[in-house]
């Protein structure tokens, strides 16, 4: 149990360093840099334009789809890692449950590919 | 084991701070970067209790994706949240009402909460040092709760049908490629010469 935290130890430093770097990085900018604000320089910058409109806005549906598709496939591969890792061990009502897993999962996967939604219009 | 309390409180603080701010900030996308702050700190909670696997997913399933779709959501949503707020001293009161039942639920939930005897025995009994986290949960899931593991199956294979007939809809003014209509198409029939007249048009 310890041995397992030893492991994670170099991460809790390097999230230690993350912080403090970012920390000194806002701090140095609010203290050395030389600020003589106008209204031009602080206004929404587009390109030379002025801004068109706000940036929330109406957009395709679809966007949705591929990242909720994404997310489904993402929970699949998680389901992958115990598997793979303890296949030394597994027995054999494990290794075929994974596969009625993966084949109702791509059962899903033709169907989506038979409709179309992974295609982009 | 100093340095091991020390980021249990930090990660503890940082997970309600996280989770509070994702609550009381103004604007909706400070909010979303402050629960993948509450995420992490989550997953850092994790790898304290030796949930090295489930922490990593925490990762990757939570701020990798569902962090992701959040965001996506309030920053191109049109919403008009200052609307949204104006509206919010009507709702106050059902919303306090709402409160004030949960407060209650929770308080005669925990009033009459025991530990169980075999957390107890749970808690007694040491993790293993020579079975790794995710090996361990690979010899669970799949054979011991076999039926689970199904029906998590199915719920993803219900949840990829659904959001496919909730939101496709296929435009019929876009032109599409049909790669075998468009290998097969008959050279002859789609060229054709013409005599055209000198001075005349087609």
């Amino acid at each position: 149990m310890d041995d397992l935290l030893l492991e994670y130890l170099p991460i809790l430093v390097f999230l230690g360093i993350a912080l403090g770097l970012g920390i000194i990085l806002l701090l140095a900018a609010a203290v050395i840099a030389i600020r003589n604000p106008d209204p031009e320089k602080v206004s929404a910058y587009e390109c030379g334009f002025n801004a068109f409109d706000d940036a929330r806005m109406k957009f395709d549906v679809r966007f949705y789809l591929v990242s909720i598709l994404f997310i489904i496939f993402d929970l699949e591969i998680a389901f992958l890692f115990p598997w793979a890792v303890a296949f030394q061990d597994i027995s054999m009502i494990g290794f075929w449950s994974m596969i009625v897993f993966l084949g109702v999962l791509t059962v899903g996967f033709a169907y989506e590919w038979k409709k179309g939604a992974l295609e982009w219009e | 084991m100093g340095a091991a309390v020390f980021a249990f409180y930090l990660f503890a603080l940082s997970t309600i701070t996280g989770g509070l701010f994702t609550v009381l900030s103004r604007n909706p996308v400070h909010s979303v970067l402050w629960l993948i702050l509450s995420f992490l700190s989550s997953a850092g909670l994790f790898i304290l209790l030796g949930a090295e696997f489930v922490a990593m997913l925490m990762i990757i399933v939570y701020v990798g994706a569902v962090a992701v779709l959040f965001l996506f959501v309030v920053m191109m949503l049109d919403v008009d949240f200052a609307s949204l707020k104006a509206e919010m001293a009507k709702y106050l009161p059902l919303g306090l009402l709402i409160v004030i039942v949960l407060l209650m639920e929770l308080a005669m939930g925990l009033a009459v909460w025991v530990p169980s005897d075999g957390a107890k025995m749970v808690l007694g009994a040491p993790i293993p040092s020579d079975t790794h986290n995710t090996a361990a949960l690979g010899l669970l899931i799949y054979d011991q709760y076999f039926l689970l593991f199904q029906l998590a199956g199915l719920i993803l294979l219900v949840a990829m049908i659904g959001a496919i007939v909730l939101t496709l809809r296929h435009r019929k003014d876009v032109k599409r490629q049909d790669i075998l209509t468009q290998i097969y198409r008959d050279p002859d029939e789609a060229i054709s010469l013409k005599d055209v007249k000198p001075g005349q048009g087609l």
